[in-house]
């Protein structure tokens, strides 16, 4: 038996350590749990990057009934919610100013005249664009809603000014998420967020923490193998991380019916290589930093561009180039390719192994530099 | 093998200090070797370079004949190192750290093993209690226990009777000397003399570099103290401050300290300090006593001498 070879007694010695003092740390452990729950509550609930029932002012200095259909057809769409109707033009800015109405629908008057005239007139929409993201799904709809809402009124000797149907027969299917709920996209990818949230911070402090506490000497002088002490500290942390995969796909089935497509074997499977790989590189954090403040500035550094550059934000296909690349480097992105992939179109392992494959190489990597990093002297 | 450490030329610089000096020294198996030396005079850097927690910057050794630099993996199987501060898991309990280490060194029987030592140390009751609750002493009881639990041919020991009681410190001490005499060889620094003279030899370190070595009656003979304690008739306590004051600067006394009513004086040079104490020798308030120095009275001689050599530009300065 050689002192220097892996040897399992060892790491479960370490394993068992690990799972006493995890148990010990209310806090942290509580945390673990509370922070899938709060990321549910706020990302599930509050945000929705296609919201309807914007309130809307509408100037109608025409009174006739093709204002009224209009009106009426934009209630319909559930994005405007008409809640004031400012008589004056300067009272109609002000609501728009003050921030009480995100549009204002200004029906000129003669507007009836000039449509039955033919003239085209003028439906000026005024949206408050401050926030793009806000308003852009109610605009894209304006057109459609407007043309449809008007046709029927244009009969008769008006007949002749509908618009003519185009030469052929555009369909547009939103696939995997027909009703492209904001919840379908967000609930897989807070699995991934809140996964990579809290497992790179718990082993970036595992290392550093024991150096804090004067611990890391007797770590040292025992007989142990860098691999067993990785291992060890890594192990403990997979069974937490898939806590809290089984609470948010639980939340997305029972709270926020998000389908799940694909199969659990899977998603499990990817979950967990995605769990290690992050704790890997939690666990490389804390064998460069040398206290835990460095070590947790070093996880809040990696989960910024994680959020960002992940496609979990914002759409992957819409940053510029750079900023696909440095997505492309972050396992993350390829997490949420997959989790995405699996829960909404149902992908299976063939579709997803490209991936996995990239998840598997990375979790490689960081293994091989955490254990060159890891000192097994104090100096 | 009768050597368990051998080392030399060890030495080990932070940045552009010198903290320990071409070390050389050898303990012989079975022995318990005390290690003293001022506070930073390189003890415990010394003891971290022997267990491989530390690479030396120069020279080599052996611990247990195997290589401190290339075998350090096999020597942390062998060895047992208190540190000085205490260095178990506070978040665990008593029986928890025990068990923990027997796991990692794979001892067998080890449920009953744990029980055995918690007995022993008399913490059966409270073996569910948080290490980190534990007093000061008893954190180092338990620390020792710990240790020696995989049984160590060798046991490096950095201060592990500080702040534990007189009892304590002396079950302790008979404790050691029961592992000694089964063939555990045991090197311990202290800053106490009276365990200092419970070992069977010393090695004095300052400024990182080894200044004597050998059984407390050589040391003491090796430094070449001659001594003196004075009285006073009656009490006149005056007298005595007078000729702590005086003799402070005379030229050939090196040393000068108070014991309660009594007075050590000493020096290296016997005729420089007889000269220097003849004008107060007649003086018939004071009753002069040649005296064997304390190994105490030879510490301070060095320390105070090595400081000197220290300070001075020729010195050894990196
Ligand atoms: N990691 C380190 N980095 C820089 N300097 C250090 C380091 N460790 C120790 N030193 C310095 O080395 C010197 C020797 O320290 P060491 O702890 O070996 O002394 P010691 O003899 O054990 O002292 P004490 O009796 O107080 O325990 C001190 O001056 C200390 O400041
Ligand atoms: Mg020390």
């Amino acid at each position: 038996m050689t002192a220097d070879g892996f040897s399992l007694p060892r790491l479960w010695a370490m394993i068992v350590k690990e799972f006493i003092q995890m148990r010990r740390d209310r806090l942290t452990f509580a945390m673990m749990v509370g922070i899938p729950l709060m990321q549910l509550v706020l990302f599930g609930f509050a945000i929705n990057s296609d919201p309807k029932h914007l309130p809307t002012a509408v100037v109608d200095a025409d009174h006739s009934p093709e204002g009224r259909t209009l009106i009426a057809a934009m209630q319909a769409s559930r994005y405007f919610a008409i809640t004031a109707a400012p008589e004056t033009d300067t009272e109609a800015d002000r609501l728009l100013a003050t921030g009480a109405v995100q549009f204002l629908v200004r029906i000129p008057a003669g507007f009836s005249q000039q449509l039955r005239r033919g003239d085209r007139p003028a439906l000026l929409v005024e949206a408050d664009a401050t926030d793009p993201a806000a308003t852009s799904g109610a605009v894209a709809t304006l057109t459609v809603l407007a043309r449809d809402a008007l046709i029927p009124d244009l009969t008769g000797p008006l007949a002749s000014l509908a618009p003519k149907p185009p030469p052929f027969d555009l369909r547009v299917h939103r696939r995997y998420n027909p009703e492209t709920s904001t919840q379908y996209n967000i609930v897989p990818g807070l699995m991934g967020v809140v996964l990579t949230m809290t497992m790179v911070m718990m082993t970036a402090l595992a290392v550093t923490r024991e150096r804090e506490r004067g611990t890391l000497e007797t770590l040292l002088v025992m007989p142990l193998h860098p691999a067993e002490v990785m291992l060890g500290k890594i192990i403990p942390y997979i069974a937490v991380g898939y806590i809290q995969v089984a609470i948010i796909l639980l939340a997305a089935r029972w709270v926020f019916a998000v389908p799940l497509a694909g199969g659990l074997g899977l998603l499990t499977g990817a979950s967990i290589l995605f769990i290690a790989t992050n704790l890997a590189i939690g666990y490389t954090f804390s064998t460069i930093a040398r206290n835990q403040m460095q070590a947790m500035q070093m996880g809040f550094f990696y989960f910024l561009p994680s959020i960002l550059l992940s496609g979990f934000m914002f759409p992957f296909r819409g940053m510029p180039g750079w900023a696909q690349v440095v997505g492309e480097c972050l396992p993350l992105t390829h997490f949420l390719r997959i989790i995405r992939g699996v829960m909404l179109k149902g992908n299976g392992l063939a579709d997803s192994a490209v991936e996995l494959g990239i998840l598997g190489l990375t979790l490689l990597l960081t293994t091989a530099v955490a254990l060159r990093r890891y000192r097994r002297t104090l100096d | 093998m009768n050597t368990a450490i051998a080392v030399s030329g060890l030495t080990k610089r932070f940045g552009s200090k010198t903290v320990v000096d071409r070390l050389t020294m050898t303990v012989p198996a079975g022995q318990i070797v005390g290690f003293l030396g001022p506070n930073g005079s390189g003890k415990t850097t010394t003891l971290r370079m022997l267990c491989g927690l530390l690479t030396p910057d120069a020279g080599n050794g052996t611990c247990l004949d195997l290589d401190i630099r290339c075998q350090a993996a096999e020597i942390k199987r062998q060895i047992g190192y208190m540190t000085q501060k205490f260095s178990f898991y506070e978040d665990l309990s008593i029986a928890e750290n025990l068990d923990f280490v027997a796991r990692v060194h794979g001892l067998p029987d080890r449920r009953n093993l744990v029980m055995v030592t918690l007995d022993r140390l008399g913490l059966s009751e409270r073996r569910t209690q948080l290490a980190g609750e534990l007093s000061g002493g008893w954190k180092q009881r338990l620390a020792l226990a710990a240790c020696i639990l995989h049984r160590p041919r060798l046991l490096l020991l950095d201060e592990p009777t500080a702040g534990v009681d007189p009892k304590a410190r002396r079950a302790f001490w008979e404790n050691i000397h029961d592992l000694a005499a089964d063939g555990m060889t045991v090197l311990v620094s202290t800053h106490y003399m009276d365990e200092a003279e419970r070992c069977h030899a010393i090695a004095y370190i300052a400024y990182g570099q080894l200044l004597a070595q050998g059984t407390v009656q050589d040391v003491i003979a090796s430094a070449g103290l001659t001594t003196f304690t004075v009285r006073t008739t009656g009490d006149n306590h005056h007298t005595l401050n007078t000729l702590t004051t005086a003799l402070r600067k005379a030229p050939g006394v090196d040393l000068v300290a108070a014991f309660g009513a009594a007075l050590h004086v000493g020096g290296a040079d016997r005729s420089a300090l007889l000269a220097a104490i003849a004008p107060w020798r007649t003086d018939p308030a004071l009753i002069w006593q040649d005296d064997q120095p304390t190994l105490e009275d030879v510490f301070i001689h060095l320390m105070a001498r090595s400081q000197d050599q220290y300070a001075a530009p020729t010195g050894n300065r990196p």
